[in-house]
């Protein structure tokens, strides 16, 4: 297998974007991504694309075609990659192993999701599809209701609080000021999240990630020609997936994530690196409870501990672990296909040294952490710098 | 959805029908195909689960769900049967400050909701404490 290095990265800003389609944010963050790594578009080979559900969102499958037609890339071959929320991060897994292996040389990972086309109820409808449609969402159970079911009891078996939970908002809120393609440029306090209205306690509306339309992509290429297009390649040093039961029931633990442990597990052995080898991470936020259960699950503290980790200040730039620098899902916004991409743009300029008001000082190994659904997949990468 | 989309579910939603593994005897609900846990080797029959359990996590929904709007805001749990398998199901009957971990509870047989106007009412269980 070869060694797989990102040479560019592109991204939308995230928000309710009403003026643009889903294929101009496309076309928009492949177009960076392609600038920054400096290839022509001749060069690229095969592109994967990482979208949950285009056909509800938009009313519009094989955007594979979409994507590939618009880019003016026919006909090299496009996949669509789906894992609900985690389709980026899949994509991205997916295009890794095709140059690891030497069938393809370039290759655009790209991730998208235009969620604003449709009412509210209509998209929280769409997002409720990555949860059992039988047995979960039929009984009336929603995303934040499952993640809540998680948060209560992580609750109860560890003692985390529910203030513990608004500091990671207010921290990646903090953090996503600093991020102009962040969808919240504002900063919130405890008390805001407190105090704002109940969606499924103990989870509120500040600690939900919002809908969001945005688009990010990378490019990548075989390490060993890495060094012709950039000086700064980034490596990808590891990458895990996992799956679990599609119900949260299912599951013999409601306070972790099985296939988060798994993958980062995979992912870790890979790299040859431990939890401690990590400089700063993105993690899946899509509520505050998933940010406080990733940092215990990817090996950042003991089980039970994410809560205390987070209130002590050990998860801001900064602190001993930085955790979502670019605001996260949180702050910076989840559409939820794209996300994936984006968190891996976010480690390529942290580790470029490229993110400004919000860089990491010194930082050389990071990591990404995408889940779909409640938990029935996960995807880690690790990334290092290539020098 | 088309109405076989309900009934054929019917003896699973309405008897609490999963199935039991003839070769490791653990119990499967919601109803499976093959036993995750011995899979080809796995002997699946029909088993009617006791309705018994106990309450493992909760939360109060106050932004329903689609079509549950008029229930808001309802408790939503997950319950551990006496014969292993945990499933979710709404809490009946009860007030949404009442509602603890650990809280004993009965399945029982419920109106879940309609597919729309014009569509099929539809039934299933709900957890209600004892």
């Amino acid at each position: 297998m070869r060694d797989v290095a990102i040479i560019g990265v592109g991204l939308t800003k995230f928000g309710e974007l009403w003026d643009v389609s889903f294929r101009q944010m496309m076309m928009e963050a492949g177009a960076r991504a392609i600038e920054d790594a400096g290839i022509d578009g001749k060069q690229i080979d095969a592109m994967y694309v990482g979208n949950m559900s285009s056909g509800q969102f938009i009313r519009q499958e094989h955007i594979s075609s979409i994507v590939a037609d618009h880019a003016g890339l026919v006909p090299i071959p496009s996949t669509r990659v789906e894992g609900a929320c985690a389709s980026g991060g899949l994509a991205l897994r997916q295009a890794v192993i095709a140059v690891a292996s030497g069938i393809h040389d370039i290759i655009v990972a790209g991730g998208i999701e235009k969620m604003t086309d449709v009412l509210t109820g209509q998209a929280t409808g769409a997002l409720a599809t990555a949860a059992d449609q039988e047995w979960e969402v039929f009984v009336g159970a929603t995303f934040p209701g499952l993640y809540a079911l998680m948060a209560r009891r992580h609750m109860y078996e560890f003692g985390t609080t529910e203030e513990q939970m608004a500091m990671v908002a207010v921290k990646n809120h903090h953090n996503a000021c600093f991020n102009t393609c962040a969808q919240y440029k504002t900063e919130i306090t405890v008390e805001d999240v407190l105090k704002s209205p109940p969606v499924t306690s103990p989870i509120k509306l500040l600690d939900c990630s919002p809908i969001t339309d945005g688009a990010a992509c990378v490019i990548l290429a075989p390490a060993e020609k890495a060094r012709k297009f950039t000086d700064t390649p980034i490596m990808v040093a590891g990458t895990g997936q996992a799956s679990d039961t599609i119900a949260l029931h299912g599951r013999s633990s409601l306070t972790s994530l099985r296939a988060t442990i798994e993958a980062a597990r995979t992912a870790y052995k890979i790299a040859g690196v431990k939890p401690d080898d990590i400089d700063l991470v993105e993690v899946h936020d899509c509520f505050t409870i998933a940010e406080i259960m990733a940092i215990e699950d990817l090996g950042f503290c003991k089980k039970g501990e994410g809560g205390k980790m987070t209130e002590q200040g050990e998860t801001v730039i900064g602190g001993r672990i930085p955790v979502n620098t670019s605001g996260g899902l949180k702050g910076k916004g989840h559409p939820v296909g794209a996300t994936g991409i984006a968190q891996a743009v976010e480690i390529v300029q942290q580790l470029r040294g490229e993110a400004g008001k919000r860089q990491s000082d010194g930082a050389e190994i990071g990591l990404t952490h995408n889940v779909g659904g409640s938990g029935g997949t996960a995807v880690v990468h690790v990334l290092r710098r290539g020098d | 959805m088309a109405v076989p989309r309900f009934w054929r579910e019917i003896p699973n939603r309405y008897n609490l029908v999963g199935a039991r593994c003839g070769n490791c005897n653990k119990v499967l609900f919601p109803p499976r195909y093959i036993c995750p846990h011995c899979r080809r080797m796995g002997k699946l029959e029909p088993y009617r689960l006791k309705r018994r359990g106990k309450v493992l996590t909760y939360t109060v929904v106050h932004a329903a769900a689609n079509g549950f709007e008029d229930q808001a805001p309802y408790v939503l749990a997950i319950v551990e049967l006496e014969d292993g398998p945990r499933l979710t199901a709404q809490v009946t009957d009860c007030n949404t400050d009442e509602i603890k971990i650990g809280d004993e509870v009965e399945i029982v047989f419920r109106r879940m909701g309609e597919d729309g106007q014009d569509g099929v009412i539809y039934y299933g269980f709900k957890a209600r404490r004892v």
